[in-house]
């Protein structure tokens, strides 16, 4: 089942926007093909009309007015910025880049 | 008064409310013991002596109101008033440090309190500090943490189990009589296991997750270690409940008996009398310890002789649990640890000055090994083309793992027993390079995450003298019953040799000499001792 290139390992690591270097990638290709490699058990089971699990207690939707309450203040939420420009967060300009697709 | 560290959390709190100890006392006696043996454990990533006395001072000041105004201004105080509690270092206190046991979070000070948090404050709490953990709570060994291994009171070259490993080493080492954890596929269970203590994981929606960093939405809970049933049992009850902020809390009644287990061993024991219990004979998996098994068949032995029946049963899709969770959990990651960008909080490399590139080096330099394993294989799953063969297959097989669970109950069993972790605390470095060894510490928890159930791990003996544990799960909800089986166990086991046993290592942490788990980490992996390389 699993036959994961290091071109694919690259691919993916891009995907999740981590930055690896050369020993990492090519560690984790061999890791990431024997992780695979056990999930191939579940391929054994007949699972077409099983339907999926993503939460196991029934809870429908939670609703509440639609009121203003209080919340975290501008300056406490900031207050972890590594950059900031008066009431805001200080981005990284994500426009005429490579990569800004 | 005796050693202040050994009493259990309910006689801290009869003694408080008699007037006979402050919580400044207890308070001091357990910060004195984490400062002086700190270095040899690395359990604690912060001893917080000037806030702890702040709120021991306040919990004293509330007791002493308490008793002015008569016993029921005196019994409308939660058992937890004045009483010491350590969290782990990814729960939010306003103004302190979470780091996650990342690098990618060092520095970042919390806005706010997490409902936990908030909880015990209300509770009159005495938060001592944060204790160490895998990465993100990714790990079953507390070697995934950025800031050093933590080593196991019971013998320091080993693992004191993860990811909560700090908070069971804390509460072994009688650094504190309660502490938080959070578990995921087994973080509770299996380090309590591993250090011979009580650790429980709640029914999935039991405890508030507002404030608490997330690893994987769908399974984290947040649950107590204590060293024993009763303690739990308060520390369970303070935090439980539903919460406006967190809208998969549920709306479930917390049992007001959680405060009132049966002290005496006798009426304890008695609860066994006519419980089914069933016993899954796939529990007790390949590579697993002859000596750990050998202990949960004796505790069944046991309740039997109680008055408990005991049943083999099938949960037939257990073998599929291992691969199932390890599509899903990495899958909810990946999605939860998008959010560390760099641009909010935490680490952020910003050397290139190109947008793409310094995400990409924040994240990287960011993430210890462990999680960006665990964020590769979850982007992988949902990746298109990826999705229906990884992420839908295993939400479907989770179906099936549920349904192995509801058959059970349906057929009117009280609980189930198995064992905790097939193992007892392996060395240091043993499984670190090996990731599917790593997975294997899990197999016998991670089942009841997927279904949602609680489990509470509690001491069953030593196996080659180190603890091993029993796992008891519960239907949904039932963690009253699951604790009063609990409790049964221990009144059963009370007067059992090795429950006067104290971790055989602990004198050493007194010790300035004693190599710290860095160093230890450090010995190992240039001579490994025999025995700890990597199982099959």
């Amino acid at each position: 089942m699993a036959n994961l290139s290091r071109a694919d390992v690259e691919h993916v690591a891009h995907l999740a926007r981590l930055g690896l270097s050369e020993e990492e990638l090519a560690r984790l290709e061999g890791q990431l093909n024997h992780i695979l490699d056990q999930y191939a058990v579940l391929a054994t089971l007949d699972t077409e009309h099983i339907p999926p699990t993503a939460q196991t207690i029934e809870l429908a939707n939670i609703l509440r007015e639609d009121v203003v309450q209080p919340s975290l203040s501008v300056e406490a939420a900031l207050s972890n910025a590594p950059e900031r420009s008066g009431d805001h967060f200080v981005v990284p300009a994500i426009l005429g880049g490579e990569g800004g697709a | 008064m005796a050693n202040l560290t050994r009493l259990h959390a309910h006689e801290m709190s009869r003694l408080l409310r008699a007037g006979e100890v402050t919580s400044r006392a207890l308070t001091e006696a357990h910060l004195d013991a984490a400062e002086r043996q700190n270095r040899a454990l690395n359990a604690w990533l912060v001893i917080d002596r000037t806030n702890a006395l702040v709120m021991a001072d306040a919990a004293d000041a509330r007791i002493a109101e308490g008793r002015r105004a008569g016993a029921a201004a005196l019994a409308a105080l939660h058992p937890l008033c004045g009483v010491p509690v350590a969290l782990k270092d990814l729960v939010s206190i306003e103004g302190g440090q979470a780091t996650a046991g990342s690098k990618i979070l060092k520095g970042y000070i919390a806005p706010f309190d997490s409902t936990v948090t908030a909880r015990l404050r209300e509770a009159g709490a005495v938060i001592l500090g944060k204790t160490n953990m895998d990465e993100f709570a990714m790990g079953s060994s507390t070697e995934h943490s950025a800031y050093g291994p933590t080593s196991n009171p019971w013998a320091l070259d080993r693992v004191p189990g993860g990811s909560s490993g700090g908070s069971a080493a804390a509460v072994a080492a009688y650094h504190t009589p309660l502490s938080i954890g959070t578990d995921t596929g087994g973080s509770i269970r299996q380090p309590a296991s591993l250090c011979g203590i009580v650790g429980l994981k709640p029914t999935y929606g039991r405890v508030s997750r507002y404030g608490i960093v997330a690893f994987a939405s769908s399974l984290d809970q947040i649950g107590p270690f204590a060293r024993d049933v009763r303690d739990a049992a308060l520390l369970l009850h303070a935090v439980s409940g539903r919460d406006e902020r967190d809208a998969t809390s549920a709306p479930m009644p917390v049992p007001a008996e959680l405060l009132s287990l049966p002290a005496g061993d006798d009426e304890a024991a008695a609860y066994l009398k006519g419980r089914r219990i069933a016993l899954p004979k796939e529990y007790f998996v390949e590579g697993m310890e002859p000596g750990v098994a050998a202990r949960v068949r004796e505790a069944l032995a046991a309740m039997q002789a109680a008055g408990a029946t005991v049943e083999e049963v099938s949960l037939p899709h257990t073998h599929y649990g291992l691969a199932t969770y390890y599509i899903i959990a990495p899958a909810e990651c990946s999605s939860n640890l998008a959010r560390y960008d760099g641009v909010k909080y935490g680490y952020f490399d910003r050397s290139s000055g190109e947008y793409i590139a310094d995400y990409l080096r924040t994240r990287g330099g960011g993430f210890g090994p462990e999680v960006k394993r665990r964020i590769m294989l979850g982007t992988y799953a949902l990746s298109a083309g990826y999705y229906d063969a990884y992420y839908l297959k295993a939400q479907k097989v989770r179906t099936l793992i549920k349904q192995d669970f509801d058959a059970v109950w349906a057929a009117g069993f009280d609980a189930i027993c198995a064992p905790t972790s097939p193992t007892v605390a392996f060395p240091m470095g043993a499984r670190i390079e090996d990731p599917v060894a790593m997975y294997l510490s899990d197999a016998c928890t991670l089942p009841v995450n997927m279904a949602g159930l609680p489990g509470v791990s509690i001491p069953a003996g030593l196996s080659d003298g180190l603890p091993a544990g029993l796992q008891i799960i519960g239907a949904p909800w039932s963690e009253l019953s699951m604790l009063r089986l609990a409790r049964a166990y221990e009144a059963i086991t009370a007067r059992a040799a090795w429950r006067d046993l104290e971790p055989a290592e602990l004198k050493l942490t007194d010790d300035p000499t004693t190599p710290s788990p860095i160093e230890r980490k450090e010995r190992l992996r240039s001579a490994p001792a025999p025995g700890s390389g990597p199982r099959a």
